[in-house]
């Protein structure tokens, strides 16, 4: 059971956090890069001193500096993988990974035994011997992952588990990693810039942008209602702000008015559109569609069966629209096209 | 390949550029203007001297400077066994004083110098520091173990004049150092490192009240004869031998004398 | 190598050769006419000698004795300037530099001031114990040590720099103490440099002979050094002898430093 609120400035970034983890929970930091939440990990693993705040594990105080506790890395009961795993490049894997048992006073073959029990679990016993470099990159998070849980630690911390992988490895590893992490029983924080990897592994996200929780929440949440310009963009959703001009009508700051079908939630709002929902003509529709406006084709970017086409004007958004439109409605950058939504198809919440 | 071959070429090159010409007998290039038609008076000498030399022969060049405007000697100090070696070994010199006869003999040996011939001498004295914390008293004080006792190395002349001496004192010394000049025994004994030395009666001089200085009686001193001579190589052969002129006339002596030098 | 990969290799910007070509002749032409004066009938009986013996002895005992002194108080001398902020850091790193700039004789001569009979240190270490450093082979030791270890604090400071402190961060997640660490992480990382770092320290120390002389004096067995035996060679006009000795020095630098070169100095 993990607690923090964290307040620190590193740098020109100011960080002012509160994060929590239940047992047996994954939750995850996932932010842009510069959002400071390698920092925010660095903080909770006492490799940097919060300026306010605390943060607790079931129950220890590791940093207070208001009470003036401040527990050194080397005895927080924490593990740390890193981004680049940092395998120690002299020892062997079974000697990483016995490391911590070593370094806590365990006399030599007892933490070897325990390693090797540690690399049996992660499937690697055939690479005991075998040194840091010579490893697959999946092989050797697995090992930076067994030499942080060999020393039972209440708390698993998580540097972007997944950005040292090419591509192709990274599917794979990320769903045993997911598998490897369900056996831990403590809590369990990850960081991460791609929101994939939020999803498969993790239970709850918290996202970081610029020192700040911009959102906290299941995963599903906060993909279904982006508060950020990051997370919409991520999970490829539009969004807009604006204000309330009458209930059912939200000004954007072009000036553009949009229909929408909800009464809205308060006077500063989102609107979030999805791609799918936005139809292209080239002339003006004459329909059902409350919301049309004309809008310039900026870009077109195809991808295999879909074409994202995105438009500027008064309602900046992204429309998706089959290849098959595109051809048709000679869709180019600088096409003059006309843009409708649905009202229903809009969904609004406060900031 | 192509580089291995132009390396070992180049190697090679520079090899066979050069010649044996140490151990032999090299003879100092003239220099300078010829000595028939030139002006005696003026011209520049470089004379090598022993380091005890070192103050007295300064005055002696500036007063022959005064005496002979337009002449200009410089002087090299050194240890008369380095001196000798960088003579032999074509060092452009054109006088040489030496500390013991035998450097000067292999001088004369090597047929770079003719017709050398004694100017002063020098007795050896024991240097001990004012204090005297060892309480020396004599030669025989240098067999105490529990002293640290200096000498010169046998290699440099006060080295082998201060061995003779205790020799002649039938004492066997209990050496802590043999420091290769008399400058650095001198040091060690003004700063209070060693208890006594042997060196120079002109050093003690020359130390004046850093080093107090202990007689050794006549029948135990060294009495070190000087030799000086002009060079054969050397390319102001008239004002070099009027510097030697210099040095033995009764001016020179005279200075030599005021330095704690005896006469020859 | 395969003509392949003769073909591939990278072609050396040509105007460097001529002047690497020159920097290596400039080095190595000296020692070639070493071994060309070299009186190689009879070097045996030269080598041979009591004299030789023990010069040869005493500057291997010095020199070694010398870096070992560096390594025990320079490595954590390094680790305090590379690491720790304190105030006169600057101040203090200059000062280890000293040693480097200073003519060697002067550096004796220091030693002396601080450590001779009237030294500052000395004299009352002296009068309470009868201890001298000067004109021991103790005294030998300390002067090597003196003008040798900045190299090796340098040596393993810029290694200390240098090198990927997360590493460090790592172990401590694990639970290492800081001495767990320096021990188990940070000397194997820095372990090139440190190598480094003593195989110039030892060059310099066999090879020192201003502040030894002036320090600890010259006496054969106790005192007198390889250096020393060869300049007192060359005043004697034993030319022969002194080169002799050169040689055996070089020799044995070279039966030390030529195994070196590559597996660690080329890390």
């Amino acid at each position: 059971m993990f607690a923090a609120r964290i307040e620190l400035r590193i740098g020109s970034l100011d960080i002012d956090v509160a994060v929590d983890a239940a047992d047996g929970e994954t939750v995850a930091l996932l932010g842009p890069n510069g959002a400071g939440k390698t920092t925010i990990l660095r903080a909770i693993a006492g490799l940097l001193a919060i300026e306010r705040g605390r943060i607790e594990v079931d129950g220890l105080v590791l940093d207070d500096p208001a009470a003036g506790v401040f527990v050194p890395t080397a005895d927080r009961p924490i593990g740390l993988v890193f981004q680049d795993y940092l395998l120690f490049p002299r020892m062997s894997a079974l000697d990483n990974v016995a490391f911590g048992l070593r370094a806590r006073g365990m006399d030599k073959p007892a933490a070897r035994a325990a390693a090797a029990g540690w690399l049996e679990r992660f499937g690697l016993t055939g690479h005991a011997a075998s040194r840091p470099r010579a490893l697959s990159g999946g092989q050797s998070q697995r090992v930076a992952l067994a030499r942080a849980l060999a020393t039972s630690p209440r708390l698993l911390l998580l540097d972007e588990p997944l950005a040292a992988l090419d591509a192709g490895t990274r599917v794979q590893v990320r769903t045993s990693l997911r598998r490897y992490l369900a056996t831990f029983g403590g809590a369990r924080i990850l960081v991460t810039h791609d929101p994939v990897d939020a999803m498969v592994l993790a239970d709850r996200v918290i996202v970081v942008e610029d020192g700040r929780v911009i959102q906290a929440g299941t995963v599903t949440d906060v993909a279904r209602h982006p508060r950020s310009r990051y997370v919409a963009d991520l999970v490829g959703v539009n969004l807009l702000h604006g204000t309330r001009a009458e209930p059912y009508l939200v000004r954007l700051a072009s000036g553009a008015e949009l229909v929408v079908a909800d009464p809205l939630p308060g006077d500063e709002v989102v609107v979030a559109v999805r791609p799918q929902a936005v139809a292209v003509y080239r002339d003006r529709p004459d329909g059902s569609p409350r919301n049309v406006w004309p809008a310039t084709v900026a870009d077109v970017e195809v991808d295999r069966d879909r074409v994202r086409v995105q438009l500027e004007g008064p309602v900046p958004v992204v429309a998706e629209v089959t290849p098959g439109a595109l051809a048709e409605l000679e869709l180019a950058p600088g096409t003059r096209v006309w843009a409708a939504v649905k009202a229903v198809e809009l969904s609004v919440y406060t900031q | 390949m192509k580089l291995r071959l132009a390396l070992i070429l180049a190697t090679a090159a520079l090899l066979a550029g050069c010649s044996d010409t140490g151990g032999g007998t090299g003879s100092a290039t003239p220099t300078g203007a010829d000595s028939a038609g030139a002006t005696p008076a003026s011209g520049k000498i470089t004379v090598f001297a022993a380091a005890s030399l070192t103050d007295a022969f300064q005055q002696l060049g500036d007063q022959f400077e005064a005496a002979h405007p337009g002449a200009k000697v410089e002087f090299n100090f050194a240890a008369s066994s380095a001196l000798r070696e960088q003579i032999i070994g074509g060092a452009p010199a054109d006088v040489f004083a030496s500390a013991n006869e035998s450097n000067m003999t292999q001088v004369v040996d090597a047929g770079l110098a003719t017709g050398p011939a004694p100017f002063v001498t020098n007795v050896l004295q024991i240097a001990v520091p004012p204090d005297n914390p060892g309480q020396v008293a004599g030669l025989s004080d240098f067999a105490k173990p529990d002293l640290l006792i200096g000498l010169c190395a046998e290699e440099v002349p006060c080295g082998e004049f201060g061995r003779e001496s205790l020799a002649k004192a039938g004492v066997t010394p209990s050496i802590d150092t043999n420091e290769p000049d008399v400058r650095s025994l001198i040091t060690k004994v003004e700063n209070g490192d060693l208890d006594a030395g042997i060196v120079y009666h002109t050093d003690v001089l020359a130390a004046s009240d850093a080093v107090k200085g202990i007689d050794i009686p006549d029948d135990q001193n060294v009495v070190a004869t000087y030799p000086i001579a002009a060079l054969s190589g050397s390319g102001q052969a008239d004002l070099a031998s009027q510097f030697v002129e210099y040095v033995r006339s009764p001016d020179g002596q005279q200075v030599l004398e005021s330095f704690g030098f005896r006469p020859a | 190598m395969t003509r392949a990969a003769d073909r591939a290799k990278a072609r050396p910007p040509w105007a460097l050769i001529p002047l690497a070509v020159l920097a290596a002749a400039f080095l190595v032409v000296p020692f070639l006419a070493l071994l060309q004066r070299t009186p190689w009938t009879g070097l045996g009986d030269l080598i041979g000698r009591p004299v030789v013996v023990d010069a040869l002895r005493l500057s291997l005992l010095s020199s070694l004795a010398a870096t070992g002194a560096a390594l025990v108080l320079g490595i954590p001398l390094a680790w305090l300037l590379a690491r720790q902020r304190f105030p006169g850091r600057s101040v203090v790193r200059a000062m280890v530099l000293l040693p480097m700039v200073l003519p060697p004789v002067v550096g004796g001569a220091a030693l002396l001031f601080a450590f001779g009979r009237r030294g500052l240190l000395g004299e009352p270490v002296y009068d309470q114990t009868g201890l001298l450093l000067p004109f021991s082979t103790a005294g030998v030791i300390v002067a090597n040590t003196f003008v040798a270890m900045p190299f090796l604090i340098i040596t393993v400071e810029a290694g200390l720099r240098s090198m990927d402190r997360r590493y460090e961060d790592a172990a401590a997640t694990l639970g290492a103490s800081a001495w767990t660490v320096f021990r188990r992480i940070t000397v194997p990382m820095v372990a090139p440099s440190i190598v480094a770092g003593a195989v110039l320290c030892w060059a310099r120390a066999l090879g020192e002979f201003g502040a030894t002389v002036t320090f600890a004096g010259n006496l054969q067995g106790r005192t007198q050094t390889m250096p020393l035996a060869v300049f007192l060679a060359l005043e004697s006009g034993d030319r022969q002898a002194a080169i002799a000795l050169s040689l055996l020095l070089i020799v044995v630098s070279l039966a030390v430093m030529v195994p070196m070169r590559d597996r660690w100095l080329g890390v």
